[in-house]
């Protein structure tokens, strides 16, 4: 059972259909109570960093998500959902992230932003989540900012677009990817399914 | 390095139970292609890198919703799928977006109320929203069209690219009404003055008709996707062989 946290920053239906395809038993999760029984617990976004903290503040479920984690069960944050581990954006300078890292969330610059479309991912190092897909793969992108962790040694994947950002870190049971696997076609799909099978 | 797309465009019918996929010449439509979810699913298997689903339907009498053909899609293409025609709320977006659309497309509404492309780029993300331009060449500028091309605008084309790439959208899908269904190739023209005019992607649009064609439009159109319609509907071109024909060339495709 994979339960897939849900507060109103974009498309989920996507991610939904790509587990229930694996046959995997997909539980959408709003409330505190939700998260907490969780034991693969999956944090998705689109949309404005700002925006999703005020979300999670208003649905009081911040602390439940941390606590999750810290617990030791599987934790995949995707796209936004991996900026808000770190400590804070370059997109809104008032708002706090969930400080799981340090780090911050940095802007594209010299390039077409949002960086839309299939771009390759370079491994950094053996990872759990990549594991049986070949270095250089493509996977699907569509942002404008990416983390920059301080602790290098969690980055599994970098991706150049005008420069090399970190599209997916790996530390202990949390796991982030900047890429949509829901939308990366077979690659993705073999990235989840490594989620489910850990 | 971010790699050029090759996106398969359904224009649909959803007067016919079930939707309908129709290919048009210049704006008017003709043949059938087939259920609008399973030849989304052929491209899918065979390596197309998005699908763009545009309501087409003329007729008042829907037997069929967009979000029923997004919701069928969704179940077994995983990869990006944007949604076009009729668009006029972030409602009307929203329920789209529920049904499994990555990006929404918007051209009418855009040009009748361009704040629209502001509220919706700040509700889903600029990357949610693109914005599309049906432009007609006409003595030394380009004219954009809305109603699905059949009212003009007086509107400078390359000038709305720059108005609307500054106003949060995502990625402009560009149509040359000129060439669309002709299948003499992209507006290379057109395509490059937009493409260099604006800092978001570009999608080339109207006129694919061989291989040829993809590769000029990334070279000299400096286009950042393009879109074909009838001629992969019809396999005239496959779409892993047009892959490996760009590949050779140098072009960086997935």
């Amino acid at each position: 059972m994979i339960t897939i946290i849900d507060y109103g920053m974009g498309n989920i239906k996507s991610l939904t259909n790509a587990f229930r395809f694996l046959g995997e038993k997909v539980k959408v999760a709003q409330k505190s109570e939700e998260i907490k029984l969780a034991r693969r617990l999956v944090f998705p976004g689109v949309g404005n960093f700002g925006k999703a903290i005020e979300n999670l503040k208003d649905r009081k479920i911040i602390s439940v998500i941390k606590n999750s984690i810290q617990k030791g069960i599987p934790f995949l944050g995707i796209c936004l959902g991996l900026q808000l581990l770190f400590e804070g954006s370059e997109e809104v300078s008032r708002s706090k992230g969930l400080c799981l890292f340090k780090g911050k969330i940095l802007k594209f610059k010299k390039v077409k932003i949002p960086q839309i479309g299939w771009n390759q991912i370079k491994f950094q190092k053996k990872s759990k989540i990549l594991k049986g897909i070949r270095d250089n793969s493509f996977v699907y992108f569509m942002h404008s900012f990416y983390p920059e962790p301080l602790d290098k040694s969690i980055v599994v994947a970098k991706t150049n677009y005008g420069e090399d950002f970190c599209s997916a870190i790996e530390s202990q049971n949390i796991f982030g990817v900047q890429f949509h696997p829901e939308k990366s076609g077979e690659i993705g799909l073999k990235i989840l399914k490594n989620f489910v099978k850990l | 390095m971010l790699a050029k797309r090759i996106i398969a465009c359904l224009d649909t019918d959803l007067g016919i139970r079930g939707g309908r996929v129709v290919k048009g010449i210049k704006f008017k439509k003709i043949r059938y292609a087939g259920l609008p979810w399973e030849l989304a699913e052929r491209y899918y298997k065979e390596g197309i890198d998005e699908i763009v689903f545009l309501d087409i339907t003329a007729s008042r009498d829907r037997r069929t919703t967009m979000i029923e053909v997004v919701e069928k899609t969704c179940k077994k293409v995983f990869i990006p799928i944007t949604v076009g025609g009729g668009i006029k709320s972030v409602e009307d977006a929203q329920k789209l977006f529920r049904a499994g659309a990555d990006k929404i497309s918007i051209n009418t509404a855009a040009i009748q109320n361009p704040k629209l492309i502001r509220e919706l780029s700040k509700t889903f993300g600029s990357q949610a929203v693109v914005v599309a331009i049906d432009a007609k060449r006409r003595n030394g500028w380009f004219e954009c069209s809305i109603y699905g091309g059949r009212k003009f605008t007086g509107v400078d084309a390359i000038l709305w690219a720059k108005k609307v790439s500054e106003s949060g959208a995502g990625e402009i899908l560009l149509t040359s009404m000129d060439r669309d269904g002709t299948k003499e190739g992209f507006d290379l023209e057109l395509t490059k003055k937009i493409s260099q005019a604006i800092l978001i992607p570009v999608i080339a649009s109207g006129g694919a008709g061989k291989k040829e064609h993809f590769f000029e439009v990334f070279r000299k159109g400096k286009a950042d996707a393009a879109l074909g319609a009838s001629l992969f509907h019809f396999k005239e071109i496959k779409i892993p062989e047009l892959k490996k024909y760009l590949k050779e060339k140098g072009v960086n495709v997935r």
